[in-house]
């Protein structure tokens, strides 16, 4: 049982209010979501394969990328402790936050003694999921998303629903329509045309670039052995962010470090082709520590934990941590394409969100939404061919299903009717004749030849979509021993 | 060769016409077909969902059952991709978690020997032209396990496409999973409806009359997809479209597809 004593577990927004099954079902049954989705994945997938192919050296950097990542992880500390003496040593100041309400704390109070009341951001992943935005609005702090993607979510009052795409759920009339209804300053009359919509959000955001004094964003990576951190993202918004502001708060996730800068050359090949199918993404920003008369002249780094040392704690889980947001796997799975990501509850969703969210919070029994996230998989594969640093994540599925048994039965007195069943089939599954009993037993139903179109529950929950098949009146093991010329025994 | 084989539960239970079709296949081909009366299951349902102390007994109940024979028999085959998925990549794991670590050892030396038809047919014994007879059109299904875990390839293909007659065409989005999943297609039934859903449009778009793949448990669930929907379309097992000759011919309507 993997539960690790003293070790914090997360908080933000990295579990939903309801189990993975009910929150599937309002996703299936948006037909505009299925319809956007399926053509978004679609399309990716495709391109991804077609940029994945070019390099004959794929397989290489996948191993070169997971083999880094191990090794990061090996020795974490001693990195993170490199890191903040390389970023000191240029002028930055490194703040450790052990949860997300320490992280929210901490950038907060820097906001404060900045003197600002609104700041920019760029896309991230960490302050989404330490839920930043919304600690800071209660604080009296306007934060703006100034990725396009994210801005319409922001607009809309929606979550993302992709770790890359947030608003994949969208299609461009329903963009207008949030632009027109909520962006100041959008013209009346805004069409749908993508160049316009881009346009549009690109006069909003500009003014707000040259007035801001405080920059918010997350980093893809960060190298211990330099200090440089670096972002990667396809608008230039993030450029601006990072370079126009006096004070730039960078907070990250202790799992983006990397031992050296030459580290960076595996990873810059392995990210864009995996995310967005690009041989090299359009903006890359390096920085290292503060410049004095270059760039943002404070520059403070929040090292986030929130729960990460937890499933660091786990060798068999511990692998989830390489992962490096490159969205391949939510693209090729097709429970998330039929489902859209707000499924997940958490602010990871597909299979990587399947296998983190649990373990950044732990799991608590049966009663727990992230308790149904591993099971949230038909264990296809597609997700561990897609990515890029080969992280495992059938495997790990099915490792987490352990734990979430174990914790549902140390959850309840009482066993559930699952409990009971899979009990019983064991039983029989441990001595052939207890089994040879109970599968004869098909042939009191094998009258029926057409099969079954309709069963009483349990068996309706398989019968609402697909037929059962005829029984045989005869198992294989009695055919077997009737067979011509049996007799040997065998 | 003798070679063992192992039924799996579902051929055992539910279609034991697939378990008789690879025992006649191997027969044809000149082996010594030995079936271990002891066997069971693989304990692949209990692993996957979570059931790792049930399955851990299970698994050691099929350990020994097959070694048993293992003396005797040169190699051990299941006419299902996942079933020796789970004996390769999630026995030994399933007794080390429980401590087990003697019961790990023995999984890994039967798992070593353990294969899936196509493996056996092409690697094994080095055949692809099994000498079958299946005058249909038939699409085929690669199934997950088989693709992605055990990375069988285009095996079953080359098998299909030396059977006499046999018009094999090609099926759309074939890689990607029909949503069956084991305890999947229940915990997660909508979801997995809505795979089936675009499972049985790719099968139906081929105009194939047989839906062949190389496990009874995904057969299982498209089959009960193209039943529902009263297509017309059967779906076989590759042991049984490979059983098949001109002496002893599949005849199609031998066994209801489904409900109808
Ligand atoms: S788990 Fe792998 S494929 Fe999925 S987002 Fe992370 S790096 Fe990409």
């Amino acid at each position: 049982m993997s539960t690790f004593l003293g070790m914090p577990t997360a908080t933000g927004a990295v579990r939903g209010d309801r189990p993975f099954p009910a929150a599937a079902a309002a996703g299936l049954a948006d037909d505009q979501l299925r319809r956007n989705l399926a053509h978004a994945t679609g399309t990716i997938r495709t391109k991804r394969l077609a940029a994945v192919a070019e390099l004959d050296d794929w397989e290489q950097l996948r191993l070169a990328g997971s083999a880094l990542k191990a090794d990061t992880m090996a020795r974490l500390p001693q990195l993170l402790e490199q890191l903040e003496a390389a970023v000191a040593a240029r002028g930055g100041v490194v703040h450790w936050a052990r949860d997300g309400e320490e992280a929210n704390r901490i950038v907060t109070d820097l906001v404060r003694a900045a003197g600002a009341t609104e700041v920019v951001k760029v896309k991230s992943m960490a302050t989404q999921e330490i839920g930043l935005n919304e600690h800071l609005e209660a604080e009296g702090i306007a934060a703006l998303e100034t990725d396009l993607a994210e801005l319409i979510v922001q607009l809309a009052g929606d979550r993302p629903s992709h770790i890359l795409v947030p608003a994949i759920h969208k299609n461009r009339a329903e963009i207008r329509d949030v632009f027109r209804e909520s962006m100041p300053g959008a013209p009346a009359d805004l069409g749908d045309d993508p160049r316009e919509l881009a346009m549009a959000a690109r006069a909003y955001l500009r003014r707000r670039f040259l007035e801001a004094g405080v920059a918010i964003s997350g980093a893809n990576f960060a190298c211990a052995d330099t200090g440089t951190l670096a972002v990667v993202e396809s608008e230039g918004n993030g450029r601006m962010c990072l370079t126009l502001p006096r004070t730039l708060i960078t907070v990250m996730g202790i799992e983006k470090v990397v031992p050296t800068f030459g580290d960076l050359e595996v990873f810059m090949q392995l990210l864009p082709r995996s995310s967005t199918a690009e041989r090299m993404n359009p903006y890359t920003s390096l920085w290292t520590g503060v410049t004095p008369g270059d760039g943002p002249q404070e520059f403070h780094l929040v090292l986030l934990d929130n729960g990460r040392s937890r499933v660091l704690a786990d060798p068999e889980g511990r692998s989830a941590l390489h992962c490096i947001r490159c969205s391949a796997c939510l693209n090729v799975c097709p429970v998330y394409e039929r489902v859209g990501g707000h499924a997940y509850g958490s602010v990871y969703p597909g299979p990587i969100g399947a296998v983190l969210s649990p373990q950044l919070t732990g799991m608590t029994g049966g009663k727990d939404p992230n308790s149904t996230l591993p099971f949230a998989s038909t264990l296809c594969g597609a997700c561990f061919d897609a990515c890029p640093v080969r992280i495992d994540i059938p495997t790990m599925l099915v490792k987490l299903r352990a734990d979430a048994v174990e914790a549902a039965e140390a959850d309840r007195t009482v066993p559930s009717g699952q409990d009971v069943a899979m009990a019983a089939a064991a039983w029989a599954m441990t001595d052939a004749r207890r089994w040879s009993r109970l599968i004869s037993g098909g042939r009191l139903l094998a009258w029926r030849r057409r099969g079954f179109r309709r069963l009483p529950w349990p068996g309706s929950v398989w019968t609402r979509s697909r037929d059962l098949p005829a029984l045989p009146s005869r198992t294989f093991r009695q055919l077997w021993r009737r067979r011509p010329g049996a007799g040997e025994g065998r | 060769m003798r070679i063992a084989l192992f039924t799996t539960c579902l051929a055992d239970a539910v279609v034991p016409r697939v378990a008789t079709a690879t025992a006649t296949l191997l027969t044809r081909l000149g082996h010594e077909v030995v079936v271990p009366p002891e066997q069971t299951c693989c304990g692949q349902m209990h692993l996957n969902t979570g059931y790792w102390r049930l399955g851990a007994q299970v698994v050691r109940h099929h350990v020994d059952a097959f070694e048993q024979v293992l003396e005797e028999c040169d190699a051990v085959v299941a006419p299902s991709g996942s079933c020796v998925g789970s004996v390769r990549h999630q026995h030994a794991a399933a007794a080390r978690r429980q401590g087990d670590s003697a019961t790990a050892a023995r999984a890994e030396l039967l798992a070593a020997r353990t294969f899936e038809l196509s493996e056996l047919l092409v690697d094994v014994l080095g055949v692809t032209d099994v000498g079958a007879w299946f005058p249909h059109r038939v699409t085929y299904h690669p199934t997950c396990h088989s693709l992605r875990m055990l990375r069988v390839g285009d095996k079953p293909l080359q098998l299909l496409r030396a059977v006499a007659d046999i018009d094999l065409v090609e099926l759309p989005q074939a890689d990607v999973c029909c949503g069956f999943g084991g305890t999947f297609a229940l915990k997660n039934e909508g979801t997995s409806a809505a795979m089936l859903a675009d499972k049985v449009a790719a099968v139906t778009s081929t105009g194939a009359q047989v839906c062949a793949a190389g496990d009874s448990s995904c057969l299982m669930h498209i089959g009960g997809g193209l039943s529902r929907l009263q297509t017309g379309i059967g779906t076989r097992h590759l042991a049984e479209v490979l059983a098949a000759t001109r002496e002893a011919p599949l005849v199609l309507d031998a066994v209801g597809a489904g409900a109808r």
